[in-house]
């Protein structure tokens, strides 16, 4: 045995060990999507079949239209814990229901005052027009909102708060 | 309400999904879930012995719910539902978990198989929700609508016409023809475009079952599969269609000219004009911007000499309503203009020309009448065609734009043909030779003596260093196989410019309702599998408007896309939208907010006994949702979307 090669092996472990440590401490937010039928949902799949990975702390809500969201589904999902939540649909002008998009970007944003006077912070509630074939902005976007919520912590909304 | 019981199917797809995911693990948390009467995992569930099982558990077990944990519905969903229905259930009793493309396809290990139980288990709450729906189905209007008249709107035309089908061929150019109409020879065979293009657009003016629309536009387009109400604009030609004879003594006659469209400003044109000499129709249009009676009030040259009396200056724009039951999409492409590419000098220097330019210098027809000729009418003794011109560039186009090596390759031909002592140089990236026959051709044109040099033109200039280079065009290149820069003095410089979406592209997705994709171009429904179908029903796409593509490519997709619509017309008959709105009376004060926000005027508030309520014309209804989301007495809900529904995701995703 040369001593390279064992110490090696001994800084492996510990690395090892320490990610595992900062797996089981490490807070891993919890994304709810909504997207839509014609645009978020499709770059969703096309994103799949373009093999580009994105953090798995989202979850998928499929809709028509993001203009069938209604806030309180949103609510509902940060009542019950959810870290941040996705409003994903057709560019403006793409809307396959002419308007959807639009009714849905003023709802949204009324909500997001709602939620600001609670006290929720205001990178948690996020809108993003994907087209169906832009795999690369639903990875990024995903990558993107994980991250910033990742700093932010655990929504104030959660039950039980573990720290 | 009977008891809810749910048989779940975890799909492995070969190493696709199980190559990531636990699925037994998944099949076996299923398992234990509230409702669940059988979970099993299986190697291909779309395949026949996967539908089988599912039919013959539905029986066995009385499953009265079926979740399929796979690919993404927009792949198979119809696949498992019509298994559901061959057993006898409701297909929408059924719902699908994606864990393929949204989940074992991006995500690794533990995460990956926490994420599909998690999906699962959400697919199985909300299935329980579900509700049998009842589908509709609607008569098909058997006539078709294609819009564009190039290659491709022509033989979807004439197959599906050639079927006893009406077919309104709208074009928006005076004449059919498109892009092939301007070539002069194709690749490989070096054929002759019009000689093959010619037969084909007259059968198209004459066939009793094609309505020819030309100088037209599609300006509305309402309604849905197996019933589109389209509005056309028939612009103004100032030319009686049934009276001209097509004698052309006006254009002869006509005293004022300008630059011609069809020549790309290499030749002219008059006032009143045919795009060029084989139009289909044979009828011509005069262009209000040039014609002196419109412009100064005198003239009137052609009307004098027209003996048939077919002009008309008094003729107004028409607007034409038409009912069709599929509309195919043939638009084609733009040239990429490469004027912003500002070190070819394309618009600086006369003989800097794009490859359609070319392609007019070069025909019989065209404005030098067939001769390789300079802009000041001397033969160039050396050409320069520089490939990829805002194509696989990251700062214009990253696709690649397919055709131009092969027209590249042809244009050496066709020099060496006419001036065999010419030095034709090929400034490439890489030669894709594709199709078939087109590597042979490759082969062959390597053995006529042109130069092949491989590498991307940093500059074309007019900075002369040597004698040589004087009063000349020095191409700058670095040839990547004998390293180092080179300049290359040439007296002509073709530029084989990208194929583009049409500049209007975006308003004719918004008016159709189809999508574009990341470039630009109109988006099929899958890109493989769905290669001319749209996500909207009844809407194709066909020919270069989805994409570059060479003539063989755009005819097989036309035909594709005649054969989609012939097997719509020859079924008679569509379903309608199941998942629509739907009114609670006991709740509807009867407000009017769903009336004024729906796009598609579906719901209206009427007396019913009395009372006002809102009521859903289910035929006009798409099923968007924003009248239920709107509602302030929650009185309207969507069928298959109900807030229980969507609920229960939401109450199972934020929490495993």
């Amino acid at each position: 045995m040369n001593g390279f090669n064992l110490s090696r092996s001994i800084r492996t472990r510990q690395l090892l060990q320490v990610r595992r440590m900062r797996k089981i401490t490490e807070f891993e937010p919890r994304i709810i999507a909504f997207t839509c039928n014609w645009c978020a949902y499709s770059a969703a799949d096309i994103a799949g079949i373009s093999r580009f990975h994105y953090p798995a702390n989202v979850r998928n809500i499929k809709v028509m239209c993001t203009g069938m969201i209604d806030p309180g589904y949103i609510l509902r999902a940060f009542e019950r814990g959810a870290d941040g939540v996705l409003v994903a649909g057709c560019e403006i002008g793409d809307c396959h229901y002419i308007s959807g998009n639009i009714k849905a970007k003023e709802r949204v944003e009324r909500l997001k005052k709602l939620l600001h006077i609670l006290g929720l912070e205001d990178e948690r509630l996020r809108l993003e027009w994907i087209d169906a074939g832009d795999g690369r902005k639903f990875a990024d976007t995903i990558e993107n909102m994980a991250g910033k919520l990742k700093k932010l912590g655990p929504s104030p909304f959660k039950k039980e708060v573990k720290s | 309400m009977a008891e809810v019981r749910i048989g779940v199917y975890v799909c492995h797809c070969g190493t696709n999904i199980a190559g990531t995911v636990d699925v037994e693990e998944v099949a076996r948390y299923a398992k234990q879930l509230p409702s669940v009467v059988i979970a099993r995992d299986y190697m291909f569930m779309c395949s026949d012995p996967g539908q089988a099982l599912i039919k013959s558990d539905i029986k066995e077990f009385s499953l009265n719910r079926v979740v399929v944990a796979s690919c993404s519905p927009r792949m198979h969903e119809p696949t498992f539902q019509r298994a559901c229905q061959d057993a006898g259930l409701n297909p929408y009793l059924y719902e699908q978990a994606n864990i393929r493309e949204q989940c074992s396809w991006v995500h690794e290990g533990d995460e990956a198989t926490q994420k599909a139980k998690a999906l699962v288990e959400a697919a199985i709450r909300r299935v329980s929700h579900h509700e049998p729906l009842e589908i509709k189905e609607i008569p098909v209007n058997p006539n078709t609508l294609i819009i564009g008249g190039g290659i491709a709107g022509i033989q979807a035309a004439l197959d599906i016409a050639d079927s006893e089908h009406r077919v309104y061929l709208v074009e928006r150019e005076p004449s059919i023809g498109g892009h092939m109409s301007q070539f002069d020879k194709t690749f490989p065979t070096l054929d002759c475009a019009a000689c093959i293009l010619t037969p084909k657009m007259t059968a198209v003016g004459q066939h009793p079952y094609i309505d020819l629309f030309t100088y037209s536009e599609v300006e509305e387009v309402s309604g849905y599969i197996g019933d589109f109400k389209v509005k056309i604009r028939k612009k103004a030609r100032y030319v009686d269609e049934e009276r001209c004879t097509g004698c052309g003594v006006c254009q002869e006659k006509c005293p004022w000219k300008t630059d011609s469209e069809f020549d790309i400003g290499l030749g002219k044109r008059k006032a009143i004009y045919f795009p060029f000499p084989q139009a289909v129709p044979m009828v011509p249009v005069i262009d209000r911007e040039h014609c002196a009676y419109f412009l100064k009030g005198t003239c009137r040259a052609c009307e004098r000499f027209c003996e048939a009396k077919a002009i008309n200056f008094e003729q107004t724009d028409q607007i034409l309503e038409l009912e069709v039951g599929a509309i195919i999409v043939a638009t084609g492409y733009d040239l990429m203009d490469p004027t912003p590419i500002t070190q070819y000098g394309y618009g600086r220097f006369d003989n800097v020309i794009t490859s359609l330019q070319f392609e007019r210098v070069v025909d019989c027809v065209g404005p030098t009448g067939g001769k390789i000729l300079l802009k000041d009418g001397t033969q160039p003794k050396s050409i320069a065609i520089i490939h990829c011109v805002g194509s696989r560039d990251q700062n214009y186009h990253t696709y690649c734009s397919r055709v131009c090596c092969e027209y590249a390759l042809k244009f050496s031909h066709l020099i060496k043909e006419e001036i065999p002592d010419a030095d034709v140089y090929q400034m490439y990236i890489d030669m894709r030779c594709f199709g078939k026959g087109y590597e042979e051709f490759y082969d062959r044109l390597s053995h006529e003596g042109v130069n092949f040099i491989r590498g991307k033109v940093a500059k074309v200039t007019d900075e002369a260093v040597t004698d040589e280079e004087r009063g000349r065009l020095v191409v700058i290149v670095e040839d990547t196989l004998l390293p180092g820069v080179i300049r290359v003095p040439v007296d002509m410089v073709i530029l084989c410019a990208a194929i583009e979406p049409r500049s209007d592209a975006e308003e004719v997705a918004k008016l159709l309702k189809i999508n574009r994709s990341i470039e630009g171009f109109f988006m099929e429904r899958h890109p493989k599998l769905e290669p001319v179908s749209t996500p909207t029903e009844g809407i194709f796409i066909v020919g270069c408007c989805q994409g570059p593509k060479d003539i063989p490519d755009s005819v097989a997709q036309a035909l594709g896309g005649a054969s989609k619509v012939l097997s719509l017309i020859s079924r008679g008959k569509v379903s309608l939208l199941a998942a629509t709105a739907k009114v609670d009376e006991m709740r509807c004060h009867g407000c009017g907010r769903c009336e004024e926000i729906c796009e598609f005027h579906a719901p209206k508030v009427i007396n019913k006994n009395g009372v006002m309520v809102s009521e859903i014309n289910e035929a006009l209804c798409q099923g968007c949702g924003l009248c239920a989301v709107t509602c302030p007495a929650e009185a309207i809900s969507i069928r298959h979307f109900t807030q229980e529904e969507i609920k229960s995701m939401v109450d199972v995703l934020t929490e495993s």
